[in-house]
């Protein structure tokens, strides 16, 4: 996920300090470094890279978390792909990439069209402070915040639709709209990150692009086509990427605004995982859940970061 | 000329409308919480938008203490500080290995150091929780403190290599000359120009860790060790009929993270842009 950042930096340090290979060299200690990591990797190594490969050996297990954990092979993810319950839970991870990362992409990359449509405009700095401050809230104030909203009692969106005569709803107390009730928020939370990503990725474009374009009669259309999207590849990688492992992992949203219900029909992955291990005591089959969640980050990572390096 | 300038102006207002409207809805719901924090239960009802007839500060207190506000912000605070000082230092020693050394198996090591920041807490947290147990530490600061460090380590080595990658290499062959050993140069060359680093690094570490919910969800039982957002969301099992309520603890835990915001907001967007390789 580092890697579009990573990877730039690196050429360009690479590009300019082509002379003295790395500071570090003029000390002839070739220990120093392996005694700088010894203590950040111990505390990591402990606690997020063994923890990590435990996920995947109790996958394979069968477990209450008191007996002794019995070898089951496969069997848990066979369980898993049967399970009505986890195969919704992943749709619904599916449904909120949509609000995730597809809707508040699509709508950042809209407004931003409007930017190019001319030159620098001045005091854009406050939308920029104002937008992003959804992305420093607590996800659980946020879901306070939100369920309060979408309530049929004296919540906000009920007022304001009680504003133009449509009776109250219970938004995230019905099976039809409680997932998009819910992806909403999320789509709420995102788009202010894209926009200013975005943003700040147009001022970098050269202007005289577009005004070359103009001159040659290219409309709206093409410029977005072939100037500002191509421009944007890098900001676009990067709240795709951003977006996209918040979807996957959401959990406290879902277990603030409507812990899965109504009847699982808001469940997600990680809420899955939780209800599993510590609720139903299936340490296995939680274990293999958390399993099949990381390896969908680490691929589908993979996957929009090729966008980064092509052409 | 003149009728050019008028367009630009025009569609200038233009972008100012559309932007300045997105702008509201992302605080809509803030304000909105603001505003009914201050309000009685009945106002609500006749008055869900307005200003509050008359602002009741006394919701915060109430809150407060109703929901032990007071035992949660002092837990958040016990956890918040040793992991954002233990990360920022962490952070800036393994940073230096891999940005200002070259040595065997780096790109490795590193690229394991790199796993950490896309896999989040829920990926680990069932054996997390057996491996904290095991330590005999479920139930303590520590359960909180030393995972989230772990996380924080990991980010936090990726923030800082960059810095230490991209310091001039001449000031260490300048320090070396003057012949002070490595851990002289971090000291007191590299450190001073890595304040700025550092600082949205602490920053950003004390927003995610203020916020963290899960690890304190499942990793700590005891109310006296309970953090500020699971908290909340205990609160908001039991006073969810009671919006103001609500909208005032909801309104106290966000708030060190809002003003710390309000007077570092560049900072924030900067790391976070820069950064925003961490969910």
């Amino acid at each position: 996920m580092s890697e579009p950042v990573v990877g730039q930096r690196e050429r360009r340090v690479a590009g300019r300090a082509a002379q003295p290979p790395s500071p570090g060299s003029v000390w002839r200690r070739p220990w120093l470094p392996y005694a700088l990591l010894a203590l950040p990797f111990a505390i990591y190594g402990t606690f997020v890279l063994y923890p990590l490969a435990l996920t995947v050996r109790l996958s394979f297990y069968e477990w209450d978390g008191l007996t002794a954990p019995s070898f089951t092979g496969l069997a848990n993810y066979v369980d898993l792909a049967r399970d009505d319950t986890f195969v919704a839970a992943l749709t619904h991870n599916g449904v909120f990439l949509i609000f995730y990362t597809v809707l508040p992409v699509a709508l950042a990359l809209g407004l931003t069209v409007l930017l190019t449509q001319e030159g620098a405009v001045r005091g854009l700095g406050v939308y920029r402070i104002g937008l992003f401050v959804p992305q420093v809230m607590p996800m659980v104030v946020v879901g306070v915040i939100w369920r309060w909203m979408y309530s049929p009692v004296d919540g906000a969106i009920n007022e304001l639709l009680g504003l133009v005569g449509i009776a109250a709803t219970p938004f995230l107390g019905n099976a039809g709209t409680a997932l998009p009730a819910v992806g909403l928020v999320a789509s709420w939370v995102q788009y202010g990150f894209a926009l200013v990503l975005f943003m700040a990725g147009v001022q970098s474009i050269d202007r005289s692009l577009y005004d070359a374009a103009s001159v040659d009669g290219a409309g709206m259309w093409a410029k977005f086509r072939y100037i500002t999207l191509p421009g944007l590849r890098g900001p676009i990688v990067v709240a795709t990427t951003v977006s996209m492992i918040a979807a996957l992992r959401v959990f406290d949203l879902v277990f603030v605004m409507t812990r899965g219900g109504p009847a699982q029909r808001t469940t997600v992955v990680a809420f899955e995982i939780y209800q599993r291990a510590f609720v139903l005591r299936e340490v296995g089959g939680a274990a293999a859940s958390a399993t099949v969640l990381v390896v969908a980050i680490l691929v589908l990572s993979r996957l929009v970061l090729r966008f980064q390096e092509a052409p | 000329m003149r009728a050019s300038a008028g367009r630009r102006t025009a569609r200038s207002y233009g972008t100012h409308v559309v932007l300045g409207l997105m702008m509201l809805v992302a605080l809509f719901p803030l304000v909105l919480m603001w505003l009914t924090a201050f309000k009685s239960t009945g106002e609500l009802a006749t008055n869900p938008f307005g200003l509050p007839e008359q602002w009741r500060f006394g919701n915060l207190a109430e809150a407060w203490d109703q929901g032990s506000f007071g035992v949660y912000v002092r837990s958040s605070i016990i956890v918040v500080v040793p992991v954002v000082a233990a990360a920022c230092v962490l952070s800036t020693l393994a940073g230096y290995a891999f940005g200002a050394f070259r040595f065997r198996g780096r790109e490795v090591l590193y690229l394991i150091m790199l796993v950490g920041i896309m896999i989040p807490a829920e990926g680990i947290i069932v054996p997390l929780y057996y491996v904290i147990d095991g330590f005999g530490l479920l139930n303590t600061y520590w359960a909180l403190i030393l995972p989230q460090l772990a996380l924080s380590t990991s980010f936090g080595s990726f923030w800082m290599r960059q810095f230490f990658a991209e310091a001039p290499g001449d000031l260490t062959d300048a320090a070396a000359v003057d012949g002070a050993g490595p851990l002289r140069t971090l000291w007191s060359v590299l450190l001073p120009l890595a304040r700025p680093a550092l600082g949205t690094l602490a920053l950003l570490l004390f927003m995610w860790t203020w916020n963290e919910f899960l690890l304190a969800l499942v990793l700590v039982q005891n109310e006296a060790v309970r953090t500020v957002p699971v908290g909340l969301s205990f609160f908001q099992g039991q006073y969810s009929a009671q919006v103001p309520l609500l909208a005032a603890a909801a309104t106290i835990v966000s708030l060190p993270v809002l003003v710390l915001y309000a007077l570092l907001h560049r900072r924030f967007i900067a790391g976070l842009a820069a950064g925003s390789v961490k969910a």
